[in-house]
């Protein structure tokens, strides 16, 4: 019921914003007409002009403004899918955008308006496609990709030349039947029309690949030839459209367009590397300036766009390449929150870039002229599926053998099925040059297909991979003991490669990371400490931990209604800490370590951030265990009692037994941190709380808390030192330093109650562990 | 160095059919045991120090142990021994083989999986009692931080506990306060890494040449 009358609150907010836009938009367009005639005066008799008050000016802010309201135009459309959550589930967004364009488009139409020329050759190239293609870079998972990246490759490359050279050629043998009344279309026009309908834009493919959890190297698959196809289309582009001007093509051509594809790969590639490393370089001296640090990653990253570019190499392989290479160097060195702030960033234009397009998409279809058909386009259609299933059909069966995992005909399946095309073909065919006779034909086609994969196809796809059930993975949950227990195993096989003298890939990855530990990170890394894998795992659950400890978990709320007084819910929340029955609690909190979300690689999402928010497992025993564990050392407990209530959590209690047989000791200094730091001093790091599972939580009740603590915080956020201290006496051995002094200076910064504060303070609270 | 085909080519089929490797490989692992050995028949443990590459890595006395670790040799013995024989070097290694994955039922797969799962369990559990317990855990955890230098024993030990915690947590659950945990035996093992595709990572390649480096 409630869910209704919001449902339909949020639609009527949402229609009134659109016809607000469109008003607008209505009024400053007719507003252009006379706005330059506001004011002035023309004609012979001059007469005295007064100072004009209120004038409209519309001429000058015209083409910002037009931009503008287009984009908000589309973050409103998206905002409009998400009212209702379902739609989105059955209707990609990428349908829901088109038609949202085509929407628009029919508005436009109807008022004899034309797009704005915001989609020009220079704009889409230069500031338009670098965001998506740095986008899918920087969020690709290394350690997947590479371990599949000759698949990878041989699908993306050699498909989308596959799909090319197949569909142009049919269609060229199509064009000769004089009957389709398509006769003078050449061999290089039709190739180039090839070109750009078999890129594939698996956008909405893989997000329902996500929520199905399909296996991973599928995924990868994907996600990898979504990003490669591109490289490829945009060098045959280049080439065709050269070819294509040229009355006829000679074998030599042919040859030096192999040697070029060749050279602009390559090229491309070394561009990137360079970039890369010198962005990881640079952030290496950039702890000062820690507000400046995401531009760096943005601005190199575009400048190797740009150089691959003017050098005329594959600028999209520089640009993914400079994100990859980068990734892994500049998080480590830049402030947490930088980190943040450039994923954010990216997200953001990557997001703003592919939701103009699909925009556009559909308001150029309604409003230009057409030309249609029926044999090519059917025709196209047509070859576009079939070559793309024998392509994919052909080139699996080609690569199995040398793989361990194989693809099964329902991976082939859902690979083909899935090709949708999207905006990169679309932008392509939009800036044909205006030489070729046949544009407005390959427009009509290209729209065509694009629509009629993303909507048939999107819409379709998600039931049958369900129906054929295709091999799913659960990823795996990221706990400690998966990393060690992988760790061993992969040293044991590159032992055991070792005994036997044969060599295999785990050899060369174990030799690119010592290569990797000893010189690259040297170089690149600010106060370089050698970290194993398993060590910031463990950092960052223990962080987890942290947050969870101060903040009750589901539990509070099941409990206590949330107030809309703030303070009084927080003590209320103590209250009921100690009222309730410590078994009951203890259930709740086991349920809660249940009802894990499964953590989805959403890195590779392209419509979210990475979802940073860790597995609760063993968080709450954890922390058990430090409390119990913290009884074992001796003297330093007197604060124990006077700390907050909701430290005591009931867990506590039932390890106490376990400690006391000591069968299973556990380290006291972790413990030591958590209580001796001003349990107030605490809550700053509940701050550092990103978006989390536990949705429907009221902020306010923690904020208030938070607050409250900052407060104390502030005053003495020194105490962390002073719990270091004060903790070292209760344990006897000691400690080598592990300097943290990167981190550290982000305790200075000004508490303030946005959730995506620094976690780095923590890190530095927590780093005593080591 | 002699390639000494010593053994004749139908022992090697036996004991290709005993482990699943073909004969080629065979032949090229007994070449390889030649060349550890220095042409003996029998392998110690001081043979495999020899090679230099394995003196990198972290986990390496776990692993030369499981070579003679009777375990291993799928004849349901205990306890360990000295010297191993080139059959024995086999069976072992066919722990790692590698196999056409997309042509296996899904028993063969999960067999295949309970193999290598008991061969990474044997390699933790060295007294031989069926279960890793916290002193096993940490000793496996030390050596494999102990590349990375500056980590004290504190952190492997803080790893351990989390990390039996967290064992218990999944496989147990909810536990009453008398209870302890004694140490992770087989099948919490199994629990614990059943989301893994071991069987598709845990195995050697074989190249066209044998080039035995040492």
């Amino acid at each position: 019921m409630q869910m209704d009358k919001l449902f339909k609150r949020n639609c009527c907010a949402v229609f009134l914003m659109f016809w607000l836009v469109h008003a607008s938009w209505g009024y400053v367009s007719n507003g252009n007409q006379s706005g330059t005639e506001d004011g002035t005066q023309t004609g012979p008799d001059q007469q005295k002009q007064n100072l004009p008050v209120f004038t409209l000016n519309y001429s000058r802010i015209q083409m910002p403004l037009e931009i503008t309201l287009w984009i908000l135009l589309a973050l409103f459309a998206k905002i409009g899918f998400n009212v209702y959550e379902r739609i989105t589930i059955w209707i990609p967004e990428t349908c829901l955008l088109i038609g949202v364009g085509l929407i628009v488009g029919g508005i436009m139409h109807s008022v004899q308006e034309r797009p704005p020329a915001v989609l020009t050759s220079r704009g889409f190239f230069l500031y338009i496609l670098p965001p998506i293609v740095l986008d899918s870079g920087y969020f690709m998972p290394i350690r997947p990709f590479f371990e599949n990246i000759g698949t990878v490759m041989w699908v993306a490359v050699v498909g989308t030349l596959w799909n090319s050279i197949g569909i142009g050629l049919s269609l060229y043998a199509v064009c000769c039947i004089d009957f389709f009344g398509v006769r003078d279309i050449s061999v290089q026009e039709n190739l180039l029309f090839a070109a750009i309908i078999s890129v594939v834009d698996p956008v909405a493919v893989l997000s329902i690949f996500e929520d199905l959890s399909v296996n991973e190297q599928l995924y990868i698959l994907a996600l990898g030839e979504c990003l490669f196809s591109d490289a490829v289309t945009v060098v045959l582009y280049d080439m065709f459209t050269f070819l294509a001007g040229m009355p006829k093509v000679e074998s030599t051509d042919v040859f030096l367009g192999v040697t070029r594809f060749l050279v602009v790969g390559v090229g491309g590639l070394l561009v990137g590397f360079l970039f890369g490393f010198v962005a990881a370089f640079t952030t290496r001296f950039t702890s000062k300036v820690s507000e400046i640090e995401p531009l760096f990653a943005v601005m190199y990253s575009y400048l190797a766009y740009l150089v691959a570019d003017m050098l005329s190499t594959s600028s999209i392989m520089a640009i993914v390449t400079c994100a990859m290479t980068m990734k892994y160097y500049v998080e480590e060195n830049v402030a947490q929150n930088s980190c943040t702030t450039i994923r954010h960033v990216i997200k953001m234009l990557a997001t703003l870039s592919e939701t103009v397009i699909f925009l556009f998409l559909g308001v150029v279809t309604v409003t230009t002229e057409h030309q249609w058909n029926w044999g090519y386009i059917l025709f196209t259609l047509l070859f576009a599926f079939v070559w793309r299933a024998l392509g994919v059909v052909v080139l699996m069966h080609v690569v199995n053998p040398f793989r361990t995992i194989g693809f099964n005909y329902k991976d082939q399946f859902s690979l083909s099925y899935g090709g949708l095309r999207g905006a990169i073909s679309f932008a392509l065919v939009y800036l044909l040059p205006q030489t070729i006779v046949w544009r407005r034909l390959f427009l009509t086609a290209t729209v065509t297909i694009i629509i009629f994969t993303v909507f048939f196809q999107g819409m379709s796809i998600r039931p049958l991979i369900q129906f054929i059930n295709v091999r799913k993975s659960t990823w795996n949950l990221e706990t400690i003991n998966v990393e060690i227990h992988v760790r061993v195993m992969e040293h044991t096989v590159v032992g055991i490669e070792d005994i036997c003298g044969q060599w295999s890939h785990h050899y060369w990855k174990d030799k690119f990371k010592k290569f990797n530990d000893r010189f690259i990170r040297w170089i690149l890394i600010r106060d370089n400490q050698p970290e194993s894998s398993i060590v910031s795992l463990y950092k960052k659950l223990e962080l987890q931990n942290v947050m969870d400890i101060l903040e009750p978990p589901a539990v509070g709320d099941s409990l206590s209604p949330v107030t809309p007084n703030q303070e009084e819910s927080a003590s209320k929340l103590k209250k009921k800490f100690l009222a309730s029955d410590l078994r009951n609690m203890h259930n709740l909190l086991s349920k809660n370590m249940y009802k894990i979300r499964q953590r989805t690689v959403s890195y590779t999402s392209k419509h979210a951030l990475p979802d940073e928010t860790r597995t609760r497992e063993i968080l709450m025993r954890r922390h058990a265990s430090l409390h119990h564990s913290l009884r074992g050392v001796g003297g330093l407990h007197t604060n124990l009692t006077t700390t907050p209530r909701y430290f005591s959590l009931p867990a506590q209690r039932r390890w106490e037994h376990t400690s006391a047989s000591r069968r299973y000791p556990i380290s006291g200094h972790f413990g030591a941190e958590v209580e001796m730091d001003h349990p107030l001093a605490s809550p700053r790091s509940r701050l550092l709380r990103r978006s989390t599972s536990l949705g429907a939580r009221n902020l306010g009740a923690r904020r208030d808390l938070a607050a409250n603590a900052a407060i104390a915080a502030m005053k003495d956020h020194r105490v962390r030192h002073g719990a270091r201290r004060t903790s070292r006496p209760g344990s006897s051995q000691s400690r080598p330093p592990y300097p943290w002094p990167a981190r550290q200076q982000h305790l200075q910064d000004p508490v303030n109650n946005s959730d995506n504060r620094t976690e780095a303070s923590a890190n530095g609270m927590w780093s005593p562990l080591l | 160095m002699g390639t000494l085909f010593s053994a004749p080519d139908d022992h090697f089929q036996d004991l290709s059919e005993k482990t699943g490797f073909s004969p080629e490989q065979i032949q090229i692992l007994h070449k390889r045991f030649k060349q550890l050995s220095n042409e003996e028949d029998l392998l110690r443990r001081d043979d495999f120090n020899n090679i230099p590459d394995l003196a990198c890595n972290p986990i390496r006395t776990q692993i030369i142990e499981a070579f003679f670790d009777k375990r291993n040799f799928r004849q349901n013995a205990v306890g360990s021994v000295e010297e191993i024989s080139f059959e024995q070097f086999v069976v072992v290694m066919s722990h790692f083989r590698p196999v056409p994955l997309h042509n296996m039922t899904e028993e063969q797969r999960e067999r295949m999986r309970r193999e290598k799962l008991r061969f990474l369990f044997n390699m933790h559990d060295t007294d031989n009692d069926g279960t890793i317990t916290l002193e096993e855990y940490k000793h496996v955890v030390e050596e494999l931080l102990s590349r990375s230098g500056a980590i004290g024993k504190e952190t492997a030990k803080g790893i351990a506990d989390a990390a039996m915690l967290e064992v218990a947590s999944i496989t147990v659950g909810r536990m009453n306060p008398e209870d302890f945990y004694e140490g992770i035996t087989f099948d919490h093992f199994l629990k614990i890494l059943k989301d893994i595709e071991i069987e598709t990572k845990m195995h050697i390649r074989f190249q066209n040449n044998a080039c035995a480096l040492c």
